[in-house]
């Protein structure tokens, strides 16, 4: 019974389908549930995608239809207890031509419009902007080529959520601190790599996955048509946080773009700045506690305890509670040793890296007293 | 000349019985498909709902990365030699396998070998967690220390097939019984004859890959380092030229299983025998030039990608000749549907189903949406699920009564199959949505979006798994029944299987048998 | 006896055979076949430039960036980030370095380059990246890159990005790249 209703699904699931597509709320805060189909997504690559899905989709339904309808005919009409008596027939040069030829026409039908669409996915030349787009365990880093922007996008979902005790938010584990702005109608080309080991870039509205694979460099290229927020997600096995190192792009009109860049790079400047400064201890400790809670926590874990051997505890840390210098050393270059822990003198400014340090020498128990200026890291980065 | 079976324990250590050795590797096979299959229940149960509720992410990539490498390693590929060993012998009324005690040796280094697999998951640092894939560096550099016993594990894992594969082709080109052409080889023997092929050209490829590991890992080369002038891509090719044959290995024999069982119970004669040796052979042969199919992504140039694309479609045409050819077979027959006739039956329009979602997967620039998403999970077990594992079960129940001289009860028999049936439907079929809603594989947590999916799955898991615990049930008391079968069995089965009484004499056809 | 000693005899001869081509016959045919096909964004050895002219009809954007690989601390990066050549004009351009530790290190950097058709008609005539690059503490470099664009590089590309990303190697000892 439940074979003949599998028949009967696939033309009824495009039914759905289309359905489902054009009840899609623009709304960003719905989750959208029940999810059964591919998105058509903002881009005409996007749109190319899912005509081809859809195109094979529908062939393989109506292929599933006839041939196991025949089965079924088969199976009730030519059943023993219904008196059927067995033929004797074995084989059929004929039928086998028939049905060697047929599915390779319909293969021939369907190559040419992939053919094509890939194509077009594969021409990455007269960009109107170029990304380069590093995955890190477990980040993104964005960098706008000649604008001297970057950036690092990192998961805010609340480990709250995650741990069941506060309910979950509709972007749950698809939400970042610092999504990649982008403007709408140009052709953006991303070129893509990774820092550690290979991740995956996807985003499923701009139908973009490209692999980062480490040591070397590839490129992929969108042109969004319909400003909005777009989700996605890393696509390949990267080790335990895998599944929380979301991306977020944001497209929208050129002049909201140009807008956007002019106050980052000024921004920038202004954290530069700001190294000369001289902080409260308080001002350190308060910011260090936001930094440790987004840059820090998923490996050091809250209360600073790690997950021993790969990631040591902070609190009662010998680092932590030795000489400034060391503690510097680790947290601006990196463990020689361990390549868990990365080097975040380049993903943190002088800013961050100072009150962070601060707060784990202070934290936890560890109560070291002494603190830590940004002078004091520009100066350890020479 | 022995007179029967030995006596005490001693008896499995040193047999070079195909009988015992194939019973060995049944009985091996589905404790690691049990424990395969505990691993998948792990990660439903965390799956069930979005959240981290039971395992941390680091144990979950643990229980992924295991549950596949028992499953493929430890489950599918010894009972399909297990099913080799019992039938093929009989099939061609050889008296054993042709090297008996390579035949012992094969078997009994797999429990060693997955012991110390099985073992890696209470080591420092955890058992292997880098998927059943594990690609480069994230399985070199990366990885726990237990590493290096997954890759000795896999050695042996590997050993103990080119073994078996060597044995097999001895035994089919060396000991039919005369006036048993190869065009008259039932299409087990056949399906199998040419997996052993695929098997001895690529588990040599699958040794270097994990060779090259080791060397990366311990002695300071660089085969997959681009700091020494490697590639983590490289790794990627020579894997999946590993692994892509390794899946239709993973078939190929199911195929042969099923075109034994559906003549008997459509009473007709198996359509286009020849037809299927083509087909199965063009399979084999396709199988060698698409293995870049996995790597859509991975940044290949445009002519490779369009090739890939190529091949990968056109290997849906010997498959789907040998789909038709099994329904032609039902066609106009007279059919009756005890417990191997629906497992059977299951496996046509199930792994159809699985051909239909990987052809998808084949157009290359749609698979930019579907790769290392759920929609694959979907795909590759429904070819294995209800594929492999299906064709395995159906070969039980049919083979049964011949190994143990009882027939098994068919209502529970029924019972099973409507349960495993129900069961893995619920389970992998709405993968397919969670896919293209765009749910990325091997991830503990996930968004709302994906809830609803992912619930039904995990409870089809479960039941799922109670139809296994049935089947074993089923098996123990058959063995244990009083239920004489005779040595027929079914009505007018074809193969010399039949002509030998049940259950089989440990040594048949010390003559060779004359054919009619 | 004597059969199956024959047997044995060829069968050894053949192994041997076996490892004989693959450890000596196969690296070189593997060198040739990627030299040919370029594959992997690999720009190849050394290049000896030939004096073919220069193609004034048409430039060519070539980019540089430059990246860190794992926790490398070096401050690596392009001293100029594109230049527009002609195909067939040989160019210099020179990335600057600095080990910013308080320990002696050594990279090596590894070249990838885009569009893969692009690769073989990249030719670098000196680069940092043929050998390991030692830098002591607090040592900074500013390293050469001399380049031609070939000049049958096809019409339709016109933008070539060189992407350079250093490797830390202090640990695996001085390890030569030389292709």
């Amino acid at each position: 019974m439940l074979n003949r209703a599998r028949s009967l699904f696939c033309p009824l699931l495009v039914a759905v389908c289309s359905t489902a597509i054009s009840m899609q709320s623009s709304a960003e805060e719905e989750v959208e549930r029940w999810g059964l189909n591919m998105t058509e997504g903002v881009t005409a690559t996007s749109r190319n995608i899912y005509g081809l899905h859809m195109d094979i989709l529908i062939w393989c339904c109506v292929i599933g239809v006839v041939v196991f309808g025949v089965m079924f005919y088969s199976m009730i009409m030519h059943r023993k207890s219904r008196g059927a008596k067995a033929d004797n027939f074995h084989e059929s040069t004929t039928l086998e031509i028939i049905w060697t030829v047929i599915p390779f026409a319909i293969l021939i039908i369907m190559a040419f419009p992939a053919t094509t669409t890939l194509k077009e996915i594969y021409d990455t030349d007269e960009a109107d902007m170029d990304i380069v787009i590093t995955g890190y365990q477990w980040k993104w880093k964005y960098e706008y080529l000649g604008q001297d922007v970057s950036f690092f996008s990192l998961l805010t979902t609340p480990s709250s959520e995650i741990k069941n005790e506060t309910a979950k938010n509709p972007n749950y584990l698809l939400e970042v601190d610092e999504p990649l702005v982008i403007p709408i109608n140009k052709k953006i080309r991303f070129l893509i790599t990774a820092n550690d080991v290979i991740h995956s870039w996807w985003v499923p509205a701009l139908a973009v996955k490209k692999d980062a694979i480490p040591g070397f460099m590839n490129s992929s290229w969108t042109r969004v048509d319909v400003p909005g927020i777009y989700r996605g997600q890393c696509a390949e096995l990267c080790g335990k946080d895998h599944g929380f190192m979301p991306i977020v792009v944001k497209a929208v009109p050129q002049a909201e773009y140009d807008e956007w860049i002019t106050k980052r790079r000024e921004s920038a400047a202004k954290l530069k700045a700001m190294a000369n400064q001289t902080f409260t201890f308080d001002e350190l400790y308060t910011k260090g506690e936001q930094v440790y809670n987004t840059a820090c926590v998923a490996c050091h874990q809250p209360g600073g305890v790690g997950i021993p051997p790969t990631f040591p505890a902070i609190k009662g840390s010998l680092v932590a509670t030795g000489p400034i210098e060391g503690h510097l050393n680790m947290v601006i270059n990196g463990s020689s040793k361990n390549p868990a822990m990365a080097a975040f003198g380049e993903q943190l400014s002088e800013v961050d890296l100072a009150a962070v340090v601060t707060y784990q020498r202070n934290a936890f128990g560890n109560n070291m007293g002494d603190s830590v200026q940004p002078i004091d890291v520009l100066k350890a980065k020479q | 000349m022995a007179h029967g079976p030995a006596k005490g324990l001693t008896r499995w250590l040193y047999t070079t019985n195909h009988k015992d050795i194939g019973s060995m590797y049944l009985w091996f096979s589905f404790a690691m498909f049990l424990l395969g299959g505990v691993f998948a229940l792990v990660i439903r149960a965390e799956l069930f709902e979005p959240g981290l509720q039971i395992v941390e992410p680091e144990l979950f990539n643990q229980m992924t990365t295991m549950h596949g490498l028992i499953m493929v390693f430890g489950a599918v590929m010894p009972a399909f030699v297990g099913l080799a060993n019992w039938m093929i012998p009989m099939m061609i009324g050889a008296p054993d396998m042709a090297l008996p005690r390579m035949n012992n040796w094969s078997f009994w280094i797999l429990p060693f070998a997955f012991a110390m697999l099985t073992g890696t998951l209470f080591m420092d640092g955890g058992a292997p967690n880098f998927g059943w894939t594990f690609y480069a560096p994230l399985s070199t550099t990366y990885a726990p220390p237990s590493v290096t016993f997954f890759i000795f594990a896999v050695h042996i894992m590997g050993a103990s097939s080119i073994m078996g594969s060597i044995n097999i082709i001895a035994t089919i080109i060396n000991l039919r019984a005369p006036g048993m052409t190869y065009m008259k080889m039932p299409l087990f023997v056949w399906t199998w004859l040419i997996t052993a092929y695929l098997l001895i050209a690529v588990m040599p490829v699958l040794a270097g890959v994990v060779t090259m590991m080791l060397f990366d890992i311990h002695f300071g080369t660089s085969f997959f380092d681009a700091a020494g002038g490697g590639d983590p891509v490289l790794f990627q090719h020579v894997f999946w030229f590993f692994g892509h044959p390794e899946v239709y290995i993973m078939i190929l024999p199911a195929f042969g299983i099923v075109s034994a069982i559906i003549p008997t119970f459509a009473r007709k004669p198996l359509f286009g025998y020849s037809s299927m040796v083509y087909a199965t052979s063009s399979i084999a042969f396709l199988s060698f030039v698409v293995w870049a199919h996995h790597m859509f992504t991975v940044g290949m140039p445009l002519a490779g990608e369009l090739a890939f694309m190529y091949m990968t479609m056109l290997i849906a045409v010997p498959t789907g000749v040998k789909v038709f050819n099994w329904i032609a077979t039902m066609f106009r027959g007279s059919m009756t549907f005890e417990t191997p006739m629906l497992f059977s039956v299951a496996f046509v329009i199930l792994f159809s189903i699985g051909g239909f979602s990987g052809l998808m997967l084949a157009i290359a620039p749609a698979d930019f949406q579907y790769h290392d998403t759920y929609f694959v999970v979907a795909h590759f077990h429904y070819v294995l699920v209800p594929g492999a594992i299906f064709s395995i079960t159906a070969g039980v129940y049919y083979w049964l009564p011949k190994w143990c001289g009882n027939m098994y009860n068919e209502t529970m028999g029924k019972t099973h199959f409507w349960l495993a049936f129900i069961g893995l439907n619920l389970t992998f079929f709405p993968m397919h949505f969670a896919g293209l809603a765009g749910m990325p594989r091997r991830i503990p947590d996930y968004n709302m979006m994906f809830a609803d999916w992912n619930m039904l799955s995990s409870i089809g898991a479960f039941l799922f798994a109670g139809a296994q615990i049935l089947f074993l049930y089923n098996v123990i008391a058959t063995i244990r029944s009083n239920n004489k079968a005779t040595a027929e069995v079914w009505e007018n089965p074809e193969g010399l299987e039949w002509t030998v009484p049940s259950p089989a004499p440990y040594h048949t056809f010390s003559k060779p048998p004359k054919l009619s | 006896m004597d059969a199956n000693y024959k047997v044995t005899v060829k069968l050894t001869i053949l192994v041997v055979g076996m490892f004989v081509f693959a450890i000596f016959i196969l690296p070189p045919l593997y060198d040739v076949f990627c030299d040919i096909t370029g594959l992997n964004g690999k720009t190849g050895k050394q290049y000896k430039a030939v004096s073919a002219g220069i193609d004034k009809s048409r430039t060519v954007k070539v980019q540089f960036l430059a990246t860190n690989n794992e926790t490398m601390p070096w401050h690596f990066k392009p001293m100029m980030s594109e230049i527009r050549v002609h195909p067939g004009e040989e160019i210099e351009v020179k990335f600057y370095a600095k080990n910013p530790t308080k320990n002696d290190m050594v990279g090596q950097a590894v070249p990838s380059v885009i569009p893969f058709k692009a690769a073989e008609y990249f030719h670098k005539t000196e680069c940092f990246c043929f050998n390991n690059q030692p830098l002591k503490a607090g040592e900074s470099a500013e390293l050469p890159l001399r380049f031609i664009v070939d000049r049958d590089v096809a019409k339709t590309v016109n933008t070539i990005t060189l992407s350079y990303t250093m490797f830390d190697i202090t640990a695996a000892k001085a390890v030569s790249i030389n292709n």
